[in-house]
């Protein structure tokens, strides 16, 4: 699965970011919040009724709609060290 | 053959350049070491074929997403002889930055400005030479689209190739690599100094999350939460509020009334009947506007908002909102001013005015003096909480209403991420300080609009003073006698249309001016109130009152921070009109049924 959206993820999984296409907005807002290439992602929860998901990336929790997330693109987690 | 590389952030116009530049010549090719195609073509410039490729466009060279792999990847494996760079002349205050970075990496430039109508339109001008000398590379006005400023720019194009020394990429990807140096130091230091477990400890932020965000229970959760808030302000703030009172009419029997009896009746009627009765009445409430605040600023740091903003964004999205405009909706019941000046968090005009059009309608503490005030009057104790929480409810109501009115307005595709703090509890000093902050604020309103309001009101049910106070012969009674036609198929008599007038400037002054026409304060204004309205009537003035224009410094307000008369005006006439045709639904629809 080398290419999934982030907003494939299930509770509880972790994956690591390999790619962003979003637009300067978006962009911008996600490098402040510690999104960067081969950080580690987890999904804690989606909301209800097609609400956004939260998520944990390194010790800073977000929560995001789920067409923003499709812009985020996934690989595998690292295997633990 | 020496090559040029097109470089850009994205809608720029860049590939409208490369098509004219090139004579839409262009050819797909394929480039080694990166699997993307690239647009490139072979045209002849000062004499020499040069082939020119278009690159994707990207908003910087330490790049996140595909498009700056691939730009990375380019410059990493192949030569190029010279970058033309082009930027939108319109925004350079943002784009400046990729040329800069391109300069720093010492890759050589010409730099294009494109969109020169635009800019022109919008009345930018540069002084190239000064621009040029900063950057150290030639710059040039274009437009791509109406195709002005290619010869020159040609021109400069092929004397600064001429005289140009191609990119070295091992160099280039020492530079860039850098970056990742950065990253991978970061990391080795963060492994090898800072030890965070790497699944936090399931602490209490994480099981409170567990309950409060359930996708089916949170909901539910977060108006019983805040049900048990208002009962909760409700029950300790009624016994506060009657001391308040009772502290008050003791000082004007023991304090005031002796020290003025010499002044004459009209005068005294105004200072003690007008002015203190009126502020009197207000100041009661503030150890109950205070409790409010205590309360919100709780709730507020606690770290529950952004929560709220989870549990409310799926709802908020089909409504044209997001969950941070619920949350400044939830900030409204302080004071709609700072929740107004809080959308400047959004980028999207049009989801910041929709939020805007939505903010006037949270029932603020003002109107909850007003609220709690005719609810203890009117209604029995047991009754009372659920009289407000209806209010609230139906504050909540008009508000999502109007978004989702006039959403089709106000479209926007502004992506919303925000980041959840864990659950704290607030300090002591945070709480005094917010305590003493709106006591301030009121004592500030109170100089400023409810002494002066308090006063307009009384001269409008004084005068002339040989008429009854409040009659038909008062300046108040040609004004309602003017307006009776409009306000009394809602039930609001004339002296309560005055009122409302006054409610406009500061919804502190309704209950002040109350006051100020009866001559009582307190508890007898109360039980005159009762006799005077029944619930019907009492309760469509309070949604006239909660629906209708704030208050004077929201409408200020709102109009330096949308910039726009037009919008303004069309916030004041809207609630205008949503408030008489509530209160019209309900009161006729009330008298229908027999109550």
């Amino acid at each position: 699965m080398p290419n999934r959206s982030l907003n494939t993820l299930q509770p509880g999984e972790s994956a690591v970011i390999s790619s962003v296409s979003a637009d300067e907005t978006l962009h911008h807002r996600l490098t402040a919040l510690g999104f960067r290439i081969g950080r580690e992602i987890r999904l804690i929860r989606r909301g209800g009724l097609k609400g956004p998901l939260q998520l944990r990336i390194g010790t800073t929790e977000v929560i995001m709609r789920r067409a923003d997330a499709d812009k985020v693109r996934i690989a595998a987690a690292h295997p633990p060290r | 053959m020496k090559s040029v590389a097109l470089l850009g952030m994205p809608n720029t116009g860049k590939s409208t350049f490369f098509n004219r530049f090139t004579g839409a010549s262009a050819r797909v090719g394929n480039w080694p070491g990166i699997t993307i195609d690239l647009m490139a073509a072979k045209i002849p410039l000062g004499g020499h074929l040069v082939r020119v490729v278009d690159l994707p466009g990207i908003y910087d060279f330490h790049g996140f997403s595909e498009d700056e792999k691939v730009v990375r990847d380019f410059f990493e494996h192949n030569c190029v002889d010279l970058l033309l760079i082009v930027l939108n002349g319109g925004q350079l205050e943002r784009q400046l930055s990729l040329a800069l970075q391109a300069k720093q990496l010492g890759l050589p430039a010409v730099l294009l400005l494109n969109m020169a109508d635009e800019a022109k339109r919008a009345g930018i001008t540069v002084d190239i030479d000064k621009m040029a000398a900063g950057l150290g590379m030639p710059v040039a006005w274009v437009s791509a689209k109406y195709g002005e400023g290619f010869q020159d720019a040609s021109a400069l194009i092929a004397l600064a190739l001429a005289g140009s020394q191609p990119t070295d990429p091992a160099r280039l990807r020492e530079n860039l690599r850098a970056d990742d140096e950065i990253e991978a130091a970061m990391d080795r230091l963060m492994d090898a100094a800072v030890r965070i477990p790497k699944i936090l400890a399931p602490g209490v932020t994480e099981r409170l999350d567990r309950v409060l965000l359930h996708p089916v229970l949170g909901l539910p959760l977060f108006f019983f939460i805040m049900f048990l808030l208002f009962q909760f302000i409700f029950t300790l703030g009624k016994p506060m509020q009657d001391g308040m009172a009772w502290l008050l009419a003791q000082a004007r029997i023991l304090g005031l009334e002796p020290l003025l009896s010499d002044l004459p009746a009209w005068l005294q009627g105004l200072l003690l009947d007008g002015i203190y009765n009126g502020v009197g009445t207000v100041a009661a409430f503030v150890p109950v506007i205070v409790l409010f605040f205590l309360v919100m600023t709780v709730v507020e740091d606690s770290g529950y908002l952004s929560r709220a903003a989870f549990l409310m964004d799926a709802l908020m999205a089909r409504l044209g909102l997001d969950g941070r405009s619920f949350v400044m909706l939830l900030m409204g019941f302080g004071c709609n001013v700072p929740a107004l000046m809080g959308t400047r968090i959004m980028r999207s005009q049009a989801l910041r005015r929709l939020t805007m059009l939505v903010i006037p309608f949270s029932l603020c503490s003002a109107r909850l003096q007003v609220f709690l005030f005719l609810i203890t009057a009117i209604f029995s104790v047991q009754a009372a909480p659920f009289v407000l929480f209806s209010l609230y409810l139906l504050s909540f109501a008009t508000a999502l209403l109007t978004a989702w009115l006039f959403k089709g307005r106000f479209p926007s595709s502004e992506p919303f991420i925000i980041e959840l703090p864990p659950y704290r509890l607030p300090t002591m000093r945070q709480i005094v300080l917010r305590a003493w902050h709106e006591v301030r604020h009121f004592l500030k309103r109170a100089s400023k609009f409810i002494t002066a309001g308090v006063v307009a009101v009384w001269v409008l049910t004084h005068v002339p003073l040989d008429a009854p106070p409040a009659s038909p012969a008062t300046l108040a009674g040609h004004i309602s006698a003017f307006l009776g036609p409009v306000l009394s198929p809602i039930g609001i008599d004339a002296q309560l249309a005055v009122v409302l007038i006054f409610g406009f400037v500061a919804k502190e002054i309704v209950i002040g001016s109350l006051a100020a026409i009866y001559g009582v304060e307190g508890g007898a204004l109360m039980g005159l109130m009762a006799q005077k309205l029944d619930w019907v009537q009492a309760y469509s003035f309070m949604l006239f009152t909660l629906v209708y224009t704030p208050c004077l410094s929201a409408v200020a307000t709102l109009r330096n921070e949308s910039k726009s008369a037009v919008f303004t005006w069309f916030s004041i006439v809207w609630s205008l009109l949503l408030a008489w045709l509530v209160s019209f639904v309900f009161y006729q629809g009330a008298r229908a049924l027999g109550l």
